[in-house]
């Protein structure tokens, strides 16, 4: 069964602007699943049709075979959604934040203070059970936002960039946590603007940009078609230029500094013999952190 | 779907928000009203002398209620539901499935707890000035709830309009309180010069000041059966607006 299935999903916005031109998409049940895309392209849109903030100007949305138009109730109960900004009542403790969505969907008060506690220690918040939720950092209000979105244990969550501005510990441990959910069996889809997060988690991925989906296909295989990597070196000397070494670009980031562009077929030895011929010695090696923006440019080469 | 618990979910948030911040909620309007009884009561009252054959400290109280009612139940709404809106959290009421009519009697049904919750403070209040007793206990009860009921269904259309916190003080500070004061809370219509009794009888908020009045000392400036039917209308109409603007998504939905 498909969890999410989308035809020809359209938007346009009060003002006229077209958000979204036509997207079909499936998600399959059980899959954690990337949606990747620059600022702009439409992710959040997308989002809120499915989660029922935002209204569609025409097309079909299912949530596991119940659609959207006919059998929204049934469809809601399917779905968690995590928004992209913070949006509960900064005023109530983080207890009531995620007892009262509970209650939004029904579940009889024990029951729902009985899920509110699995949820919060779920996100390690149940210490911050009476805290007022204005007064958590932010990674841990996007936490608080996912056990209030599991409240109701959907098949289905959907986390609009859970990620954007947490810090890199927080991030690796919301990460675990996912891939936990997911685990368990429920599906999950992500959207990002980091192509490292849809790599580390992710088994399918669809691209999306100006409103338009451009791929559509497994983690392994979109990556298997990059055809450069872009690495950035520290190197052991001084260097006045960027050396010259033929199908290799490089740019001198700093003194001892270089980002170079590695064509795939090429690979990294030869860089490197090439570098020790003219006695640059590579100190150390990295991934160049946003390969998004790359992956595009591959994309519609 | 069994939506009691939804229901009963918004209710509970919407008193614990006024019981909260009961210095802002409960406070000011028992202030207000000793004051209205050691000014107009007794310092001014007394050079007035009788009202309908009514000392004018109790002729006023029924009034003074009232308007404390009907400025807290639309108070509430529109400050909760527009800050609902603003701070974004009406989107867990969006994604769960809580249909439009269960929302808006969450709110509506909080704003009345408010109204007469505040109402009875401030009865409260006039019983340590005046020996204000109640004649007809169907009416007062009556007139009380539809009153809130109807002036928290209109904080809530406000609400749905409004863009900014500005937009929550217009109508309060510029019609309603107007109204109000013009609804026959300190006077009888008889006491004003021909035309503006015509002008006053034009004033929803004096039908039920005067209906309320009538339940409590047993004179009226109009027909109580008017005032009822008035308000129920009044409680139909912005009812259907406000589930129409709900469905519509109005100031709530892209
Ligand atoms: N309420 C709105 N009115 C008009 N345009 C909007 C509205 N919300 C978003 N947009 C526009 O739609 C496009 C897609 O936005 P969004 O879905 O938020 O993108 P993303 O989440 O991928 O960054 C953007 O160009 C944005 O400016
Ligand atoms: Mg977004």
């Amino acid at each position: 069964m498909t969890a999410l299935s989308i035809q020809n999903l359209k938007k346009t916005y009060g003002n006229g602007f077209e958000a979204l031109k036509g997207v079909d998409l499936e998600v399959e049940c059980g899959d954690f699943f990337a949606l990747l895309g620059p600022n702009g392209a439409g992710k959040s849109t997308l989002i809120g049709i499915i989660s029922s903030l935002v209204n569609k100007t025409s097309g079909k949305v299912r949530v596991f075979d119940h659609d959207l138009d006919t059998d929204r109730v049934a469809a809601k109960t399917c779905i968690g959604a995590v928004p992209q900004e913070i949006n509960f009542n900064q005023f109530e403790t983080c207890f009531s934040v995620v007892l009262n969505q509970a209650g939004y969907y029904g579940i009889p008060r024990k029951l729902a203070k009985q899920r509110t506690e699995q949820c919060l220690r779920q996100v390690e918040l149940w210490d911050k059970r009476d805290t007022v939720s204005r007064r958590l950092s932010g990674g841990m209000k996007r936490r608080l936002m996912i056990a209030r979105a599991m409240v109701h244990s959907p098949r289905l969550l959907i986390l609009d960039e859970p990620t954007a501005g947490v810090d890199i510990e927080i991030r690796r441990s919301m990460w675990e946590m996912m891939q936990e959910v997911n685990k368990q069996g429920t599906t999950i889809i992500l959207t990002t603007h980091y192509l490292e997060e849809a790599e580390s988690l992710c088994r399918n991925i669809a691209i999306i940009n100006n409103g338009e989906i451009v791929e559509k296909s497994a983690m392994h295989q979109l990556l298997g078609r990059m055809h450069t990597d872009h690495f950035v070196l520290d190197v052991g000397r001084s260097l006045t230029g960027a050396p010259a070494i033929a199908g290799y670009q490089i740019e001198l980031v700093s003194e001892r500094c270089l980002e170079v562009a590695v064509p795939k077929s090429l690979g990294l030895n030869r860089l490197f013999q090439e570098l020790s011929a003219r006695q640059i010695e590579v100190l150390s090696l990295r991934n160049k952190s946003n390969r998004l923006e790359q992956l595009f440019l591959d994309l519609v080469q | 779907m069994n939506y009691s618990v939804a229901f009963s979910t918004i209710l509970i948030k919407e008193i614990r928000r006024f019981t909260r911040i009961w210095p802002q909620t409960l406070l000011p309007p028992a202030i207000t009203t000793a004051l209205y009884f050691l000014i107009f009561g007794k310092l001014i009252g007394d050079r007035i002398g009788l009202v309908h054959g009514i000392r004018y400290m109790d002729y006023i109280v029924p009034g003074i209620i009232l308007m404390s009612v009907i400025s807290h139940s639309y108070s509430n709404v529109v400050s909760s539901f527009y800050s609902t809106k603003f701070q974004r959290h009406i989107e867990e009421l969006l994604v769960a499935p809580v249909p439009n009519y269960v929302i808006l009697s969450g709110y509506v049904c909080g704003g009345i707890a408010r109204g007469v919750l505040v109402g009875l403070v401030v009865a409260a209040i006039s019983m340590i000035f005046t020996d204000t007793r109640i004649l007809h206990w169907d009416i007062v009860a009556a007139v009380f709830v539809l009153t809130a009921t109807l002036f928290a269904l209109a904080g809530f259309i406000n609400a749905v309009f409004a863009d900014s916190f500005d937009d929550i003080s217009i109508i309060p500070n510029f019609i309603l309180t107007p109204l109000s004061y013009l609804g026959g809370v300190f006077y009888s219509v008889e006491m004003l010069p021909g035309i503006w009794q015509k002008v006053a009888q034009g004033n929803p908020i004096l039908y039920m000041i005067n209906a309320f009045r009538y339940g409590m000392i047993g004179v009226s400036d109009v027909q109580i059966q008017i005032a009822f039917a008035m308000t129920a209308g009044f409680i139909l109409l912005l009812a259907s607006l406000s589930l129409y603007l709900l469905h519509k998504g109005i100031g709530i939905k892209n």
